[in-house]
């Protein structure tokens, strides 16, 4: 499928606050709308696909998980979804914008607003206090200095880390801060918190505590994506979709809480492997 | 993201590796602090050189029988005599239009002054007119000038020197009304002459002045003029001036004004010190263009390090994509941080060449030229931002998920 630039719609990339708005009136209430997103890698003479004709919509609101091995494409899936990355062929559209209209900063935009990044490594930046870390994504939005302190302390509250909001991350355990890259990531009032492995280098009792605030997220209507390969990690989203060789293979709502093992024999051996 | 806070981010990088951040400041530090002080002396050199001539009187032409070249032997063989009949030529009302005054110097060889027990031998003993001072700069401190009528009265009256003076009286005593011999014959001291320093190799308060006739009387001898002193009415008329006395003395005495070897020589102050100033301009852009040289090499370690910056800071720029920094924010923050470098080295620069600037450097005083100072600031800004933007850009342009990945 063809990709539409943004040469199409003149006027783009002097106002890229508006190319981000909704132009997909068709999915109103989806925050994700993965349109047979096919990726593939050139190595060499031949091509290997990451993603195979993907499709999966997300509702706003919803706790996704998304498992498969290392090697499933769920990395690949996570970077299109999080606009790190562009798809081969394929359209996506996030939160009703087309993301292959985007520019480059038209991307950085869709990312600082729509997206909230929670990272494995937790990704802090060094030698910058908490509070600097929390504002960073409003400070590139332009928000003003007073009104970005004042929403930074009120997510470090949400995340019990308003102690710590002078302290530098290297002063902090793990689970603090990953605690700490969840309110960077909630601060802004993102329509997707994209959460990749956020407890893949966390102790059990860190685990617990982050998964908690994303509970808690949830409860308050937050649209939450989780990618993951523990199945404990797994239990607590409402949804999971496993992946496997760049194709999902099950797709499991379980709104009642508990895991539900799915049924379809491919997924069962699939579930096999990831355990 | 304003310049504030790309500012605040910039510091806090040059910051966070101390040592590395201060070792690339040195280099534009000693580019521009090579900058500053090189253009100085240069220019102290050329102020120096221009001064010496100067002492000659601006307006003014002298002329030296003799000749260029050929040794004394040689040279002298053809040397014209010139005598106050030359002078009297020159005086001639048809020229006045160009000539104001005219100034027959008449020099006493190995005069030894004697007060008391102490006697020195001034560089110069020079028989003259009280015209001499507007001719050739110079003035009584103390005392007064001889005037016309001790002229033509062959009064034996003289003005000294700072350096004669104190030779002769010692430090700060009074010389005026004092009865000094020199070889042998008494003048009295009517006047100290204001002192006009040390030019190139020669002590200028080492002289003596008197009235042309009573040096003849006592001390020359003979009818020779040694040189000729010509004020021209102004400074415009200082080339017409020489022309005319180079005619009118070759004529006199029979030689052909255009012929390299005429006899004498007609030096022009002005004309001396447009060559000097040139001359000394080359050696300041020479001067310059070497400290540039070494401001150029500081650039180039500023990028150095600012890619070295960015391969370290990949993850924290990654980071800052991820949560959707535009591409001129990026760009923005290296940029400054490259451009904070530049600025330090750049003021710190400034502020040690203004030091070094202060001490005699291979005899020359050197002479601040601010606006040197001022391009020295603006380019050592200018060159860390030149050579910060290929770092910077290399940043801005990283992809978010390469740079995440990366290590």
């Amino acid at each position: 499928m063809p990709r539409e630039r943004e040469r199409s719609r003149p006027g783009a990339a002097k106002a890229p606050l508006s190319a981000v708005t909704s132009n997909d009136p068709t999915h109103p209430n989806m925050v994700i709308d993965l349109r047979r997103i096919t990726k593939t890698y050139e190595m060499g003479e031949h091509s290997v696909y990451a993603l195979r004709s993907v499709n999966l919509a997300v509702e706003r609101g919803d706790f996704l998980a998304i498992m498969g091995a290392s090697g499933s494409g769920k990395s690949t899936l996570m970077n299109i979804i999080g606009c790190l990355d562009v798809p081969t062929t394929g359209r996506f559209f996030l939160d009703g914008v087309d993301v292959a209209t985007l520019d480059e900063d038209q991307l950085a935009i869709a990312r600082n607003h729509k997206i909230g990044f929670i990272f494995q490594s937790f990704n802090l930046i060094p030698r910058t206090s908490v509070l600097d870390n929390v504002e960073l994504p409003m400070a590139y939005a332009g928000m003003k200095q007073a009104k970005r302190t004042e929403r930074a302390k009120a997510a470090l509250a949400l995340v019990g880390l308003s102690d710590r909001s002078r302290h530098l991350p290297s002063e902090l355990s793990g689970g603090q801060q990953q605690r700490a890259a969840i309110a960077r990531a909630i601060a802004t009032s993102p329509a997707l918190l994209l959460a990749d492995e956020p407890t893949g280098n966390l102790d059990s009792q860190s685990t617990a505590e982050v998964l908690d605030i994303f509970e808690q997220m949830h409860r308050d209507g937050r649209t939450i994506v989780l990618i993951t390969h523990e199945d404990d990690v797994a239990a607590r989203a409402k949804r999971v979709i496993r992946l496997r060789d760049g194709e999902i293979i099950s797709d499991t709502r379980h709104d009642t809480g508990g895991w539900t093992r799915p049924a379809s024999p491919d997924a069962l051996a699939e579930a096999a492997v990831a355990r | 993201m304003n310049a504030y806070q790309l500012f605040r981010l910039a510091v806090r990088g040059v910051n966070a590796n101390k040592l590395r951040s201060a070792l690339t400041i040195l280099g534009i530090l000693i580019g521009v602090a090579s900058v500053v002080v090189l253009v100085a002396v240069g220019n102290g050199s050329a102020i120096a050189v221009k001064k010496q001539f100067e002492g000659l009187g601006t307006n003014s032409i002298t002329v030296f029988t003799g000749g260029f070249g050929g040794g004394r032997g040689g040279a002298r063989s053809q040397s014209i005599v010139m005598t106050m009949k030359d002078v009297e030529a020159l005086e001639s009302k048809e020229y006045a239009a160009t000539i104001k005054n005219v100034v027959p110097i008449v020099n006493a060889p190995s005069v030894t002054a004697t007060f008391g027990d102490a006697s020195t031998t001034p560089d110069q003993f020079q028989g003259t007119t009280p015209e001499i001072q507007t001719a050739s700069s110079y003035r009584a401190e103390e005392g007064r000038f001889f005037n016309a009528d001790e002229l033509k009265n062959r009064q034996r009256v003289a003005l000294i020197g700072k350096t004669v003076q104190t030779n002769l009286f010692g430090e700060g005593e009074s010389a005026v009304g004092q009865r000094v011999k020199f070889n042998r014959i008494e003048y009295e001291i009517i006047g100290v002459l204001a002192t006009k320093g040390t030019t190139g190799t020669r002590d200028e308060d080492n002289v003596v002045l008197a009235p042309w006739t009573a040096v003849r009387d006592t001390l020359a001898g003979g009818t020779s003029i040694s040189q000729i002193k010509v004020e021209a009415t102004s400074a415009k008329a200082t080339t017409d001036a020489q022309t005319l006395v180079t005619n009118v003395i070759a004529s006199r005495n029979g030689k052909d004004p255009n012929a390299t070897n005429k006899g004498f020589q007609v030096l022009n102050a002005s004309a001396l010190i447009a060559s000097s100033t040139s001359t000394s301009k080359t050696l300041t852009v020479l001067l310059g263009a070497v400290a540039a040289i070494s401001l150029l090499v500081g650039g180039i370690g500023i990028m150095n390090i600012m890619l070295v910056t960015v391969t370290e800071r990949t993850r924290e720029i990654g980071i800052r994509k991820a949560v959707g920094a535009p591409k001129a924010a990026i760009l923005g923050q290296f940029l400054m941080e490259s451009m904070v470098l530049g600025a330090i080295g750049g003021v710190v620069g400034v502020a040690i060449g203004l030091i070094g600037s202060r001490f005699r450097i291979v005899g020359v005083a050197p002479v601040v030229s601010y606006p040197s100072v001022v391009v020295a600031f603006i380019v050592s800004v200018a060159v860390s931002l030149f050579f910060g933007f290929y770092p910077a850009n290399r940043a801005a342009s990283l992809r978010p998920i390469d740079a995440l990945r990366h290590e």
